[in-house]
């Protein structure tokens, strides 16, 4: 019941590591001379929504492109995400950051998931999240971010956890593991709940008084079963009852 | 003989299925106050000199007879609630009480004796206006109703109409005021605004319009307000702005005459709206010539019309309440005048001729934590020597009603402020004493050994001596017949009992005034009126300090908050005796968007309570040094979350060290789809004893025990029954993590939670089945704990299992609530409030996601009942058997020492309390306990064992010898 429930997801997970993509052309920069945008899809009918994410000593919140997802429609409508490096720059602060137990934030802005829906109407205003810096670091920036939607797949939260979340102070040496992101990206659409289940109710209902149907050795009533024990103990009752009387009136008389 | 074991045989099987209450536990730790709500039309019931009832329609739809020696409830009826239960008027004849109900939907008559109902009609659509009795020959036959468009004659024995006649011009004049003289005519009054009067008199025969007049009248644009009908038909009216008297005479056409004020040496007061009040003492002959007019809010006069002349009677002033009152053929008027700060005196003055009765004098004391009078209401009688007397019923601005009897004996107080409890708490009483004494030594200072040990000392001999005296009482009342013990609970002897079973019921009313109720007998122990609330207040009652910390009092605050501008007030009380407390709360010149306790403590150990402005700034109270030092250290781990229901939006805060806050997590969701209408969390003072279920094969399922979850409630935009839907979201109120989201389709509100442990139970309307369904969720983390030592909020980086089940309910609920023990062993029942008036104690255990489709072994095993769509309502289950509670609105529970009892208060139009066990008296021997039969057997078998030792030593020495 509760693997069915955990499984009831409307969209399909995709699990894309981040050194894979590199589409974003404004931040090539960052990308130490890798090759960029091998693997996009020729026929990209979708359309890309923004992760910004901050992380300042101070905790003044300043977004800047962390990467984006890309949602394409069709037949399959798939998932997936494309993020940036961290920079030199970016890695320090986030250790600083980090030290000072600030906070590492995410927004997106409220959209549609839905391609084809993109221009009915576009909202003003972001969703934001966030998870402990020192977290994010000593994880090796490894998350798990969930855009949460409504029923008509409107965007309505985000939310990220590291894996492992715990802040236990201890020192990530290698610069290199807090240079890519090791994220896993899911939608989440609302599950529909489960009214009162009467149709199996009633199967059940009706194999049990089939099954006694077929057995009729159950289906007699309490006494047809035991009309024998009933009939003993009324012939015993009243015969201690008549035993009993004429000894009481004698008792009287004497 | 057989029918003795047959007998034997059934109450024994009747024995084991009954859960509730025993007969003769009735009453025993339960009672109910009944109440009707303020009071809007009232009349004393007269028509016989032995009746001794008055009659009460209130504001929450309410008709009542309460009787005059008690104030207890004769009867009471209930009507719906809102517009289609309003009452609009109230009239009474002999018997009879006639009701115009739901904006002159129905007419009602009453049978005042019993309150049973005569007859009821409904009457022609339309919006009501006036309604009077009609009388002819000096009996009154019929009721007139006056609607926007239609006037109707009924007739008052059988409600049947007589006619119903259509007013001419209704569109333009707007008719106000039906009035009947006795003389077999029926006159409709209207008024077109700044313009002229309608008068239309129809025939009580056949409703023919006899004569149709209009006159000039463009000062008027208000009949009741501003005009009554005196003497022999003459309309009087009264105009503010030229200061005079206009009069009519309704028999003879004829223009109006003016009289100005002036000349009759009568002068309002500044900026005051005169009003004219006259009296009709029997609707089948004309009213009186005398009549009052108020001329400043404590000024009025005394005025009779002699042949189409006023003529001054008496100057009254100063004169706080009049009201007029007949007994026999005698008219008075009853004037309550001020006599000092506490007290008021009332006189009678004879009508007719305006002079003071002798030996009429009453005093009414006005109780100090009360409010203003606000209504009059006199009962007046002959008494032997043909003299008035009179006794009268006042209600002051707190819905208090007190009934009073020369010369100023209080007969009986009503406190109908408590038919609108809107929040409460239950508090812990103080220790006595000697308690306090002993644990008075732990709170102070240690100052030196041998001064420690003479205060230990000291204090074991006075609870010796305590002891002592309690047992000594203990005999002597053994002695007594058992009726004769009397333990009354007064404020000076209130204190803890040995299982905290009694509390103080801290009750908030909707009128502004807070009551102290004893939780063990109802009696109403303090009392203290707010005054200047404004009437669309919210209130948050929050304990600060309890009664744990001696010598410091227990501390309560209320945040009493305008709904429309946000300004906010603080009170802050002592709960157990109510007084106002020495402290002065904080000025909140800022509109308060959100209030929460912290459990940190100030030196004193009251709770730190924090308040977030509109500028999202955050003060404390108390806000000491030490609290601000406290605050900056745990600064960073105090977070919070404001809902914004009109747009949706949900954020989360966290507190900075300079007591600023930071936006650090939103949730968006759109208004146009789905509003917000409720957002549950957990309630802070909640135990769970354990950590997980045992499941069949041994293994452990550990509940996912999130304290900051918030369940977020939904309803669709759309009310199609086919797309109308309700939204469930958990929320993890410190990082804005949705923990899940799950949509109900084809369902509507009004939706019922309750959010406890590791679940949430949710009701709705099935708008596709149109049935009442009841839906639980509940969280688990899995086989294994991910940190079992501490949760939080912060690294809990899995997602809970989410279980889910729905079920079929028979009835749609008022209320719903979870029971809470001190610990959390006992196992949780839901208290669900039935518009019936029943209170039902539901097991969780029946709402419970795992219950399987299919038995197996292993659920059998968990002692999980199998899965059945709907749930059964057994009668055994009402915790208050036949006590129902009207219009239940919400149900509190708290804890007692006891772990297997949970206090429950019912509130609504009444006031219900008991105790539940929701897993029976597991840790208390029963009533009827044989102490006399375990003790002998003890005695026995301890004189046994020496016996046999005796005797075994005995054996052991001759088999020695041998």
């Amino acid at each position: 019941m509760s693997v069915k429930m955990t499984r009831l997801l409307s969209f399909k997970i995709a699990l894309i590591r981040s050194f894979l993509f590199f589409v974003c052309v404004e931040f090539v920069c960052c990308n130490n001379g890798r090759k960029v945008g091998d693997n996009v899809d020729t026929e990209f009918s979708g359309f890309s929504v923004p992760i910004e994410h901050s992380f300042e000593v101070d905790d003044v919140a300043k977004f800047r492109l962390r990467g984006s997802v890309v949602l394409k429609a069709g037949r399959e409508s798939s998932i997936s995400l494309s993020q940036n490096q961290l920079s030199e720059e970016d890695r320090s602060k986030l250790k600083e950051v980090a030290a000072v137990n600030g906070l590492y934030r995410i927004r997106v802005p409220r959209v549609f998931l839905q391609a084809d829906r993109q221009t009915e109407r576009q909202m003003e205003g972001y969703l934001t999240a966030f998870v402990r810096a020192c977290a994010m670091v000593e994880s090796h920036l490894s998350d798990v971010i969930t855009l949460h939607t409504d029923v008509s797949g409107y965007l309505i939260g985000v939310s990220i956890v590291t894996l492992p979340g715990t802040c236990r102070g201890t020192e990530v040496e290698d610069e290199v593991d807090l240079e890519v992101f090791n994220t896993t990206l899911s939608v989440m659409a609302p599950v529909n709940a489960p009214g009162p289940e009467t149709a199996f109710f009633l199967e059940r209902m009706e194999q049990e008084s089939e099954k006694k149907a077929k057995n009729p050795q159950e289906q007699k009533s309490f006494f047809a079963k035991y009309w024998y024990l009933i009939l003993g103990g009324a012939i015993f009752l009243m015969a201690t009852n008549s035993a009993q009387s004429p000894a009481g009136g004698g008792r009287e008389q004497s | 003989m057989a029918k003795h074991i047959w007998l034997c045989l059934l109450f024994t099987i009747l024995c084991s299925t009954v859960e509730s209450v025993f007969e003769d536990q009735v009453g025993k730790f339960d009672w109910r106050q009944q109440y009707v709500g303020k009071v809007r039309f009232s009349h004393f019931d007269n028509h016989m000199q032995s009746s001794r009832k008055v009659l009460l329609a209130t504001e929450k739809n309410v008709f009542a007879a309460l009787n005059i020696r008690t104030g207890e409830l004769l009867w009471r009826h209930v009507d719906n609630i809102g517009p289609e239960g309003n009452i609009d008027a109230f009239l009474q004849h002999g018997q009879d009480a006639v009701l115009v109900v739901g904006n002159g939907r129905l007419l009602r008559s009453w049978e005042t004796n019993v309150g049973g109902m005569n007859w009821e009609v409904v009457l022609d659509s339309g919006s009501f206006q006036s309604a009077c009795l009609v009388g002819q020959q000096d009996t009154v036959k019929y009721v007139a109703v006056l609607k926007k468009t239609a006037v109707s004659l009924h007739y008052l024995s059988n409600g049947h109409q007589k006619w119903i006649e259509n007013l001419p011009e209704s569109d333009t004049v707007d008719y106000q005021t039906v009035y009947s003289g006795g003389n077999g005519e029926v006159y409709a009054l209207g008024v077109v605004p700044h313009s002229h009067i309608t008068v239309v008199a129809y025939s009580v025969e056949d409703g023919e319009i006899i004569k149709q007049i209009t006159v000039e009248a463009p000062w008027l644009n208000n009949i009741p307000a501003n005009c009554a009908v005196i003497g022999k038909g003459m309309l009087t009216c009264v105009d503010s702005v030229t200061m005079s008297l206009y009069m009519y005479d309704l028999h003879v056409q004829s223009r109006m005459t003016q009289i100005l004020l002036q000349s009759l040496g009568l002068e309002v007061s500044a900026n005051f709206q005169p009003v004219l009040v006259a009296t009709q003492p029997n609707p089948a002959r004309t009213p009186l010539s005398e009549f009052l007019l108020q001329l400043g809010p404590d000024h009025y006069q005394l005025l009779q019309l002699n042949n189409g002349q006023i003529v001054t009677l008496r100057d009254i002033k100063p004169a706080m309440l009049v009201s007029f009152a007949t007994a026999g053929e005698k008219t008075v008027a009853a004037v309550m005048s001020p006599k000092n700060k506490t007290a008021c005196s009332l006189n009678l003055f004879s009508a007719e001729t305006g002079r003071r009765l002798l030996d009429t004098t009453l005093i009414y004391n006005m109780d100090p934590n009360g409010g203003k009078p606000d209504k009059l209401y006199v009962q007046a009688f002959l008494k032997k020597d043909d003299s008035v007397g009179y006794r009268v019923l006042v209600q002051t601005e707190d819905h208090t009603l007190t009934f009073v009897q020369q010369p100023g004996r209080v007969m009986w107080t009503r406190e109908e402020a408590l038919s609108d409890v809107v929040t409460m708490e239950m508090v812990d009483l103080p220790l006595t004493g000697t308690q306090a004494e002993l644990e008075g030594e732990f709170g102070k200072k240690a100052d030196g050994l041998m001064s420690m040990v003479l205060k230990r000392l000291s204090s074991q001999l006075i609870l010796l001596q305590a002891w002592v005296s309690h047992l000594w009482k203990l005999f002597y009342d053994a002695r007594k017949p058992r009726s004769q013990v009397k333990n009354d609970v007064t404020i000076e002897n209130l204190s803890r009992d040995e299982f905290n079973l009694q509390k103080m019921m801290v009750m908030v009313t909707a009128s502004g005034k807070l009551f102290g109720i004893d939780s063990k007998t109802g009696s109403i122990l303090w009392r203290y009126y707010l005054d200047n609330i404004p009437s669309n207040a919210a209130f948050k009652l929050m304990v600060q300090r309890t009664t744990a910390h001696f010598p410091h009092p227990p501390q309560c605050t209320l945040l009493i908050k305008d709904k429309d501008s946000g300004l906010a007030t603080l009170h802050v009380f002592n709960p157990i005796f109510g007084k106002k407390s020495h402290l002065t709360p904080p000025a909140l010149p800022q509109p308060i968007l959100q209030s929460l306790v912290l459990p940190l403590m100030d030196q004193d150990y009251a709770k730190v309570l924090l308040l977030v402005d509109d500028q999202y700034k955050v003060s404390a109270f108390p806000s000491t040094k030490n609290v601000l030092q406290q605050l900056q250290e745990v600064a960073t781990s105090i977070f919070f979350y404001l809902v914004d229901s009109s747009q949706g939006r949900l954020s989360g805060y966290r507190l900075r060290t300079d007591l600023s806050t930071e936006l650090i997590w939103e949730v968006v969701i759109p208004p146009e789809v789905q509003r917000i209408v409720s957002v549950k969390g957990k309630r802070p003072n909640e135990h769970v004893h354990s950590q997980g279920r045992v499941m069949g094969d041994r293994s452990v399922l550990y509940k996912y025990l999130n304290p900051n979850l918030l369940a977020l409630v939904t309803e669709s935009t759309d009310l199609h029954q086919e797309r109308s839907f309700i939204g469930v979201l958990l929320i993890d109120g410190v990082t804005g993590r949705i923990i899940h989201e799950a949509v109900q389709r084809k369902a509507k509100g009004p939706v019922h939670v309750v959010h406890s442990e590791n679940w949430v139970v949710y009701e709705y309307w099935s708008t596709k089945s149109r049935r009442n369904e009841f839906s639980v969720i509940e969280l688990y983390e899995g086989m294994e704990l991910y940190n079992s030592t501490v949760f939080s909020s912060l690294d809990r980086p899995h997602a809970p299992q989410v279980l889910q089940q729905s079920y079929i309910f028979p009835s749609s609920i008022s209320t719903m609530e979870a029971t809470l023990t001190e610990k959390g062993i006992t196992s949780r029942h839901l208290l669900i409030g039935l518009p019936s008036g029943g209170i039902l104690s539901l097991p969780k255990m029946f709402l419970d996601p795992r219950r399987p489709e299919i038995v197996s072994e292993q659920s059998r095993e968990e002692n999980l009942i199998p899965y059945s769509p709907e749930l059964l309502i057994r009668t055994e289950w009402f915790i208050n058997y036949n006590q129902s509670v009207s219009r239940v609105r919400g149900i509190y529970t708290a804890p007692s020492g006891l772990e297997s009892t949970c206090l429950v208060v019912a509130y609504g139009l009444d006031i219900y309390q008991t105790h539940v066990y929701p897993s029976k008296q597991f840790d208390v021997l029963k009533d009827d306990y044989d102490y006399m039969l375990i003790s002998s057997v003890l005695f026995a078998l301890f004189f046994a064992t020496m016996i046999s030792k005796r005797l075994a030593e005995v054996k052991l020495l001759n088999r020695a010898w041998r």
